[in-house]
């Protein structure tokens, strides 16, 4: 495991929103998930994770759900609102407006 | 969906804190046990997978309230601490508290009253739709500038205007100055009413409609047609009880018969500078004036007013309205006819009167606004000063300095607020009081408090808070703040910086009471002038009483006489009636009308001019009873009456200008209009008709004769006159059951009336500026007080090494009256700016009135000098030995 890299600031709560479009998730699977589906290059740390999941329930984008988790024991599982659905095209086209961006000046050099 | 969503996590937040806290660590705490099965299933034992997962989950108690931190509401949570913390901070201080809201409730309150009366009089538009087309129309003489120059004008002129404004504007004509006698009928008692005349139009060029039943019709304007009468909403309620039934009915005006075909909406008031705010009855005016007043152009009854089409300025239309009256007076070049015309919009026309009081008081009011917030935050400043170790510690200790200046501002926030529900309800009773007080003034009616004048109120809650809490807030910068922790009591460096804004401050207030005093000095002098001023005649125990004979009943001039006679002995017959005589006009009580004059003897006059005498009808009896002094010939006689009644009395005033170096008594004058000739029998003293106006020349006419059926009666007693109203109404009531006797009032109280303008402003102004001075010197009160509480170590320290205490005296003094005396010379300043705008205002009285500006400067001194005596004689008097141990 090498060290952690930053993520790219403000694309956490694109990656929770696409994350969570699949199924509702507690918050360690939802780390787990990010880190599997970046081949172990992105790591949430619990200090941005629980912070950016709070702001993103208070702004109405997810909602929150005590359920049984795979465990047995009972986790807080968040899930995506449709308000949060329409959030998370728009921040994925803004994410491919900024990526091809930056592609184009990095590959230019 | 999402603001309900974002709304309940709020109230979640806010209001089930604890549940959402422990969610919030279990949640955490699940993460933490996630890490550690994935630890131990890595292969490291028990101990060492929980210390792993800590060490990588990091500060638990920090990420806690970093996640915390996120929820929305949390500031407000933290606003509601603060203000729960400055609500104890200002509960805990119950005194300094008291006066602060009790300063601003009295600034605001003064203010929002003020600013009400300016909104609803001033500004409101009147109540007609399209209300900026509406204007009226005047008649202007420019040689002879009289006082303001909008004089009524004349129905020939008006109907002329009317055929040359077409397409231009709708005009309609009015005057709104009449009056009727309401006959006696189904037990109601006979009264007079005030009545406007007006052309057909009248209603539809204002725009309105009648509440119920119809408005006139051009065929109830002519002479010839049915007599009809539209009534105001007062006076249907007041006098029919609203009963819808007395459409169609008949009611008798002046003991002819009349259809109400109509009445008027509770929301309709014609307002204009002539009055017509209480009219009660609205007649065609065609149908009710004598046909020659209708075509005259001489004669100026009353006031046009006109619509104006889209497109057309007032401009426009005065300037073709004056190539017309140009052409009259080409075609009439009489004395009387004007040359001529003046307009302005119908709002002005109602409110040009109260336009500079009304401004002159709300710049006072403003003032004392002023004058509050600085006040009260001269009291933050100082509350501050006594909370710096608190405020030093807090900061050291991390607070933050954005937080301790929003609770500074919130604390004047909460105290404005307070302050300003006080001021309104100190401005709900002003205006209640106000309305009952002045109901003379145009539009008072349209006076009340509302969604505006609350707005208002929010406005100078905020503009109060703001400028009190920001002056507090940033008298105290963070740097002197931590300063405050290495002080000793012996440093006063920047205790002093603090004292000196709160100078500057005082300064300020100073200077605008200083404005105050002046203004409301002059004005009070102007008062005291118009109160002296000599009506011509004692005023004491002097009472009047007003009838008039209807022509209907009383057709021959010898009916009338008997009955004048008859109404006379009678009450010269009452025990305890000194005198009694019969008046058209008495004197204070009204113009009572006026024509142009020429001397029989004299040359004639090029044509064109003429002089002006105000015209009266007498009595024989009513010179002695009335006490004005004859001062050559005689008075008339009682056979001097009827045919015989050729004989006239002329003032003072109108023998100077009619005889100047000659002897009037058995000249003729003649009067222009109708060319009746009177013989100078005597001279009497001038009577003034308006204690604010000046001084007209008058002549008297017998009035057993020439026709007069308006008159008042005038009765003098040696004591309490005002008793004999009623039995007086009684004798006429019993003579006529029929005849309204109304206008019962003493002389006195008319004088009093004609001068409540004056007084109501100059007490007004008055009563604001006492408030400033007593705020202005309380605030040198406060700031020396303070000053002396500083450097009570320092006092001690030179009374210990032997200083006199007179010289410490006069060195606190000093200091504590030095800000008063530049504030006093700046408001001097100042007030020589301000008289300018009020000098329209003064009665006699010069705008720089030295009596007032020393009056006002002495009074200053020696109020700051007692506000600075109390502590500077404590300052003085401090017993060195404890005042060294205060520290």
């Amino acid at each position: 495991m090498g060290k952690p890299s930053d993520l790219v600031q403000g694309t956490l709560d694109l990656l929770i929103l696409k994350t969570l479009l699949l199924e509702p998730l507690h918050g360690w699977a939802i780390a787990k998930r990010i880190q599997q589906l970046s081949r172990e290059v992105l790591q949430v740390q619990q200090g941005s994770l629980y912070p950016a999941l709070h702001r993103l329930e208070h702004q109405g984008w997810i909602k929150a759900r005590w359920a049984e988790s795979e465990t047995g024991r009972q986790a807080k599982f968040y899930a995506l609102t449709t308000a949060g659905r329409s959030q998370l095209e728009k921040e994925t086209a803004n994410w491919n407006r900024l990526s091809t961006a930056i592609n184009l000046v990095v590959g230019e050099a | 969906m999402r603001l309900v969503a974002r709304t309940r996590m709020a109230f979640l937040s806010l209001f089930r804190r604890g549940s959402a806290s422990m969610h919030l660590d279990d949640e955490l705490q699940y993460h933490l046990e996630r890490q550690i099965d994935e630890n131990i299933s890595a292969g490291m034992s028990a101990e060492h997978a929980r210390q792993a997962a800590l060490r990588q989950f990091g500060n638990p108690a920090l990420l806690r309230d970093e996640a915390l931190s996120t929820w929305t509401g949390v500031w407000l949570d933290s606003l509601f601490r603060d203000i729960r913390h400055v609500t104890r901070a200002l509960v805990h201080a119950p005194g300094f508290t008291s006066i602060a809201v009790f300063i601003i409730a009295l600034g605001i309150g003064a203010n929002v009253a003020l600013f009400t009366l300016v909104h609803r009089v001033l500004l409101n538009p009147l109540p007609y739709p399209e209300p900026d087309k509406l204007v009226s129309i005047y008649e202007h003489e420019p040689a002879q500038s009289s006082e303001h120059g909008y004089m009524p004008i004349d129905a020939g002129s008006f109907y002329e205007w009317q055929r040359a404004s077409q397409g231009v504007a709708d005009m309609a004509l009015v005057s709104p100055f009449q009056g009727y006698s309401v006959s006696a009928e189904g037990g109601k008692l006979p009264e007079k009413i005030e009545a406007g005349m007006c052309s057909w139009n009248f209603f539809s060029v204002l725009g309105v409609n009648p509440a119920l039943g119809r408005t006139f019709g051009p065929s109830d304007d002519s002479p010839s047609s049915e007599a009809t009468v539209i009534l105001s909403n007062a006076f249907w309620q007041r006098r029919y009880a609203g009963e819808p039934s007395v459409l169609g009915r008949r009611i008798w005006l002046d003991a002819k018969p009349y259809t109400v075909i109509g009445i008027m909406p509770e929301s309709f008031v014609y307002s204009g500078a002539f009055g017509g705010n209480t009219v009660q009855v609205w007649t065609p005016i065609a149908h009710e004036f004598p046909p020659a007043l209708m075509t005259t152009f001489e004669d100026h009854e009353a006031i046009g007013i006109a619509r104006l089409r889209p497109g057309i300025t007032l401009q426009a239309l005065v300037s073709r309205l004056q190539a017309v009256q140009k052409e009259i007076k080409t075609g009439h070049p009489g004395p009387a006819v004007h040359t001529s015309v003046i307009g302005r919009s119908m709002l002005d026309d109602a409110v040009q009167d109260y336009k500079t009081p009304l401004y002159a008081l709300l710049a006072a009011t403003g003032c004392v606004l002023l004058i509050a917030s600085m006040n009260v935050a001269s009291l933050l400043v100082a509350r501050i000063a006594s909370r710096r170790k608190e405020l030093a510690i807090r900061v050291a200790l991390g607070g933050g300095w954005l937080r301790i200046m929003r609770e500074r501002i919130l604390e004047s926030l909460l105290l404005s607020v307070a302050g300003g529900a006080f001021g309104l309800l100190l401005a709900g009773a002003a205006i209640q009081w106000l309305v009952k007080t002045r109901h003379d003034m145009n539009r008072i009616e349209a006076i009340h408090i509302g969604a505006v004048e609350i707005g208002f109120v929010v406005l100078a809650v905020l503009a109060t808070a703001l400028f009190a809490g920001l002056i507090s807030a940033f008298s105290s910068k963070i740097k002197d703040v931590l300063d405050g922790l290495q002080d000793s009591s012996r440093t006063l460096a920047s205790s002093r910086a603090r004292a000196g804004l709160r100078r500057t401050l005082l300064v300020l207030e100073v200077s605008l009471t200083v404005v105050l005093l002046v203004g409301s000095g002059l004005l009070l002098k102007s008062y005291q002038r118009l109160r002296s001023t000599d009506v011509g005649v004692p005023i004491d125990n002097v009472l009047t009483l007003h009838f008039g004979l209807p022509e209907a009943r009383y057709k021959t001039p010898v009916q009338r006489i008997a009955f004048f006679e008859s109404v006379l002995s009678q009450v010269r017959a009452m025990p305890g009636v000194q005198s009694a005589g019969l008046v058209s006009a008495a004197p204070g009580q009204g113009y009572g009308g006026d024509d142009l004059v020429t001397v029989v003897e004299h040359p004639t006059l090029p044509k064109g001019t003429g002089l002006d005498l105000q015209i009266r009808g007498a009595d024989p009896g009513y010179f002695s009873a009335i006490h004005l002094p004859i001062i050559r010939g005689r008075v008339f006689t009682s056979d001097e009456r009827l045919d015989r009644a050729n004989v006239v009395i002329i003032s003072q005033k109108a023998a100077e200008m009619c005889f100047p170096g000659e002897d009037p008594i058995g000249r003729h004058i003649k009067i222009t209009v109708d060319g009746r000739v009177g013989e100078v029998i005597g001279i009497v003293g001038d009577t003034r008709w308006n204690i604010t106006q000046p001084i007209m020349g008058q002549m008297y006419w017998p009035i057993l004769g020439n026709d007069w059926v308006n008159v008042a009666l005038i009765v003098r007693s040696s004591s309490n006159v005002s008793a004999f109203a009623m039995p007086i109404q009684k004798v006429i009531g019993s003579l006529d059951p029929d005849l309204p006797v109304s206008g019962v009032g003493t002389i006195r109280e008319s004088i009093a009336k004609a001068t409540i303008d004056s007084q109501f402003d100059s007490l007004l102004i008055l009563a604001f500026a006492v408030i400033a001075l007593v705020l202005a010197a309380a605030g040198l009160y406060g700031v020396l007080t303070y000053l002396v509480t500083q450097r009570t170590s320092e006092i001690g320290i030179r009374i210990a090494l032997g200083a006199r205490r007179e010289q410490l005296l006069g060195t606190v003094l000093f200091d504590g009256l030095r800000p008063a005396l530049i504030g006093l010379l700046l408001g001097l300043g100042a007030s020589a700016l301000a008289v300018r705008l009020i000098r329209s205002m003064l009665y006699q009285t010069e705008p720089f009135d030295p009596v007032v500006f020393a009056s006002v400067a002495a009074l200053l001194l020696l109020v700051a000098t007692l506000a600075c005596m109390i502590p500077a004689w404590r300052a003085s008097h401090l017993d060195p030995i404890r005042a060294l141990r205060t520290e």
